[in-house]
């Protein structure tokens, strides 16, 4: 794949997310696609931070594999990064700082010094303005013109005082020169695409999908990495007309959402596995009541506060599991940010239509980590149809009626002659309980067995409304990949990167994990050879999900918990062992 | 694929009650609880204030007096243990043009919800807070709640509650309640104007009752409360001063005190909202059609 990727790496608090952001943001006006990826430490100053800015005409859809320009603000990101810069790359960095030798490089590496120290002094004794002669010489390196980058500057300091901006345009357009007079640009440097792209975040996605999906009411707990989907829905609470609520803690936040929902506007809340853990009652009374809701986990390396900061696709069994009971539920699985807009709203439209809870499992490396979308992508013309389907009055209303979907007529507070009791306890029709007086009597035994049957039976429309599982790739490759989440971009990465070498393999992917409709599976696996299922957790929780729905097998498989994303060469290297020494 | 569409309508009958009244379910309480008269006042509070059925919801959580929203005919909802108070403050936000009231006992109120109640009462949000407090927890068969007395036994403590009771009216005056009230379910008349004011009061109302459980305490009586209460109202006590309140309310023994402790003004969350102060969220539209410049951001 012609791609140039752009490293940038110090400590907590230098900027590297805004150079990283800002590269990335060259880029996607350039018309190239880009994925970002933001890796850092639950350190707010201090500790090490790099950020990865990867664009190519094609969509990458990981954070690749080496970088082409590494910029390097501190010593430890050379001795870190320097193995992973590629033949005919630069490392950028100011020698007043700290020294590099291109024997400390690989063989074929460059060493460019920028005096941004130097050149930040002509303007401020804010040293931070070395950052702005860094970038400039990063971007001429990777073939940013430098309008791009001055526009993208100017932008980014929109809402600053003057000087501040002007200092900025001064060092970048200073450090771009030095590295005009000092290198060249790299021979990975990509020309302009088509028009500029929008670049987000997965959780900028998820935000943005759940206000088109019609949602008005989001209360939630900071937790990272899910806090950004409150920040950007707070950002625009008043501008979209969406109650944004920072609870007290996930208790509250769920069972806001859920008090809303019932109340009659569309809900949620987002947070991390430990978050979701405290949820867990209430998804079940959301369950039994009926209510929709919608609940985003954005995954991180567990157990308990594990590695806060760091990614794993660990939760999918306390998702399946979550409650005590049996519910209906849905658990999306988007992999990248275009899909997060789109299952967003599906979560919302599928929650409302089954009066259930509905699961969105994204993790940190998709919710943090940055990607292009096309505008045509984003549709923000999404159909909701009005919450108040019950007519009013003048009939004899059963909140919970028996019905061949298991979907009953609701109503909502403020509609007259429609009162409702919504009860966590079992009930009947009209919403009496059957827990207390009437629990064991025979008559109410068997309803109590009717009512769970119409609530499961949800399970079986839900099935069909879910996304179905995608194939990618040739159809009778030797090999496919099994894969959900964020693990499926870099897979797609791996697949080019494989047919490159004349290895061709395909992708069965879900964007819906739960519930599974097995005659899918088995169609849509009807010419697989071998398998290869790759996930970010321990035990390989989807592959015995896909195991218990099916009875398909998948003995190789390539499981990863370090925390850290997988890379698409390691895929590339394990569906190779599998190709030529795995089971049938 | 089962849409909107697809879903059964219901078949006619009969106009609904517009004032909230008596359901048709009887309270399944033990005869002679103190909840009788907690129920009771709620009815007759929303029945003086005229409010209509179908614009009031009453939410509880778990144990014997959460069971209070079957038994009227407002719209209800019966949550999980410890959880009225976020439920109820969801539904108020998705639609402020309804009456919210919370209802429940010491054990979901100050025990397991202890956290929402306090934050709610910073909140200032515009609902109805009413306690059903028996000091014990009943639906569970006896065991110590977060406002047992010291040394009182039960099962859980044979040999006497050996922590400090929680104070809820303290609580409530340190959490920045906007009214805050005592009622005893043995005087209904009282306790129905307490409920009232609260229901017509702007800003979070929160009424702790005294409802005897007469199963499990043996101690918090009907008898007890009748020989100790007396009525602020009579006592001179002036309601607007906190400095009073928070006395008061340290008052436990031969005099307890029941009434108004305090009430004061100030701006509800709903009012300070910026997108709340639009009207109720539920009557807003959704959704982003046509607002594709927002996606400029993003270039």
């Amino acid at each position: 794949m012609k791609e140039i990727a752009v490293r940038v790496g110090g400590q907590a608090g230098d900027g590297i997310q805004s150079i990283g952001e800002s590269l990335s943001r060259c880029f996607s006006r350039m018309g190239l696609h880009v994925f970002g990826l933001n890796a850092y430490q639950s350190i707010i100053r201090g500790g090490h931070v790099w950020f990865q800015a990867r664009a190519g005409a094609a969509r990458p859809h990981s954070q690749g594999d080496g970088a082409d320009i590494l910029y390097a603000l501190d010593r430890p990101t050379v001795d870190i990064h320097a193995s992973n810069v590629r033949p005919g790359g630069t490392v950028v960095h100011d020698s007043e700082k700290f020294a590099v030798a291109e024997s400390d490089l690989p063989a074929g590496v460059k060493v460019l010094h920028v005096p941004t120290l130097e050149i930040a002094r002509k303007y401020t004794s804010q040293s931070i303005l070395q950052n702005a002669a860094g970038i400039g010489a990063s971007a001429f390196l990777a073939g940013i013109p430098l309008d791009v980058l001055h526009k993208v500057l100017t932008d980014s300091f929109g809402r600053k005082a003057g000087d501040v901006v002007t200092w900025n345009i001064g060092a970048s357009a200073d450090g771009y020169r030095f590295a005009e007079q000092h290198a060249s640009v790299n021979d990975h440097a990509l020309p302009r695409g088509g028009a500029a792209k929008l670049l987000m975040t997965g959780n900028q996605a998820i935000a943005l999908g759940a206000a088109a999906g019609g949602c008005k009411f989001l209360a939630q707990y900071p937790m990272t990495p899910a806090s950004s989907i409150m920040h950007w829905l707070a950002e625009h609470s008043a501008k979209l007309g969406v109650v944004v609520k920072q609870a007290e803690d996930e208790l509250a936040s769920v069972n806001m959402a859920i008090g809303a929902s019932y109340a009659g506007v569309r809900a949620m809340t987002a947070t991390s596995g430990g978050g979701f853990s405290l949820m867990v009652e209430a998804l079940g009374m959301a369950g039994m009541t009926e209510t929709p809701v919608v609940v985003v986990d954005s995954q991180r390396s567990g157990p308990s506060t594990g590695l806060p900061t760091k990614t794993e696709q660990g939760d999918l069994n306390l998702m399946l599991g979550a409650g005590q009971g049996e519910f209906p539920r849905a658990i999306l699985a988007p992999s990248e940010p275009k899909e997060a807009y789109t299952q967003m709203i599906d979560a919302f439209r599928l929650a409302e239509e089954w009066q259930t809870p509905v699961l969105v499992a994204v993790d940190l490396h998709l919710s943090e980590s940055f990607a292009t979308v096309d505008r045509e992508e984003i549709s923000l013309s999404v159909d909701l149809p009005s919450l108040f389907t019950v007519p009013p009055n003048g009939h004899e209303y059963r909140r919970y009626q028996y019905s061949e979907s298991g979907v009953s007529p609701r109503a909502i507070p403020g509609q007259p002659g429609l009162q409702y009791v919504a009860g966590s306890d079992e009930h009947d029709e009209w919403g009496h309980l059957i827990s207390d007086v009437r629990a064991g009597i025979p008559i109410w035994v068997s309803e109590r067995t009717k009512m769970m049957n119409k609530r499961m039976h949800k399970l079986v429309g839900l099935a069909r409304s879910v996304s179905p599982p995608v194939v990618e790739g040739p159809p009778g490759a030797p090999l496919t990949f099994v894969a959900w989440g964020s693990t499926v971009g870099a897979v797609r990465d791996a697949m080019v990167e494989l047919a490159e070498h004349g290895q061709a393999t395909n992708l069965i992917r879900f964007p819906a994990v739960y519930p599974i409709e097995p005659n899918a599976v088995h169609a849509a696996m009807a010419q697989t050879r071998k398998t290869l299922l790759v996930e970010g957790n321990y035990s390989g929780q989807f592959g015995r999900l896909l195991r218990a729905e099916t009875g398909i097998e998948f003995p190789d498989r390539l499981l990863k918990y370090d925390g850290e994303p997988f890379y698409p060469h390691e895929v590339a290297a394990r569906a190779l062992e599998v190709i030529h020494h795995g089971r049938q | 694929m089962a849409g909107s569409s697809a879903r059964p309508l219901p078949t006619p009958t009969g106009p609904a009650l517009p004032i909230v009244g008596k359901s048709e379910k009887k309270p399944t309480w033990c005869p002679g609880c103190g909840d009788f008269g907690v129920v009771a006042a709620v009815e007759m509070a929303l029945k003086r204030l005229a409010i209509p059925s179908h614009n009031v919801v009453i939410v509880s959580g778990i144990g014997c007096s959460s069971n209070l929203p079957h038994f009227l005919t407002s719209y209800g909802f019966h949550a999980i243990h410890g959880r009225a108070v976020p439920v109820a403050e969801g539904i108020r936000w998705a639609n402020h043009g309804l009456t919210v009231i919370g209802t429940g006992g010491d054990g979901d109120g100050f025990g397991i919800g202890a956290g929402h109640f306090v934050h709610a009462m910073r909140r200032n949000i515009d609902l109805t807070y009413v306690t059903m407090d028996n000091q014990i927890y009943g639906l569970t068969t006896g065991q110590a709640s977060p406002t047992s007395r010291m040394g009182q036994k039960t099962k859980s403590t044979p040999t006497g509650v050996i922590e400090n009771p929680i104070d809820p009216i303290a609580l409530a005056l340190a959490s920045g309640a906007t009214y805050i009230a005592r009622g005893f379910s043995g005087d209904v008349k009282h306790l129905t104007d307490l409920v009232a004011n609260g229901i017509q009061h702007k800003g979070f109302a929160f009424v702790d009752v005294f409802s005897p459980c007469v199963t499990y305490n043996k101690v918090n009586t009907f008898d007890f409360f009748r020989q100790r209460v007396y009525k602020l109202e009579s006592a001179g006590h002036d309601p607007s001063n906190i400095v009073r309140a928070w006395e008061r309310s340290l008052e436990w023994g031969d005099k307890i005190p029941i009434g108004l402790f305090y009430k004061t003004d100030r701006p509800t969350y709903e009012e300070l909202d910026a997108v709340l102060q639009a009207g109720p969220l539920a009557l807003q539209p959704a959704g982003l059609r046509g607002q594709e410049r927002l996606l400029d951001e993003f270039v």
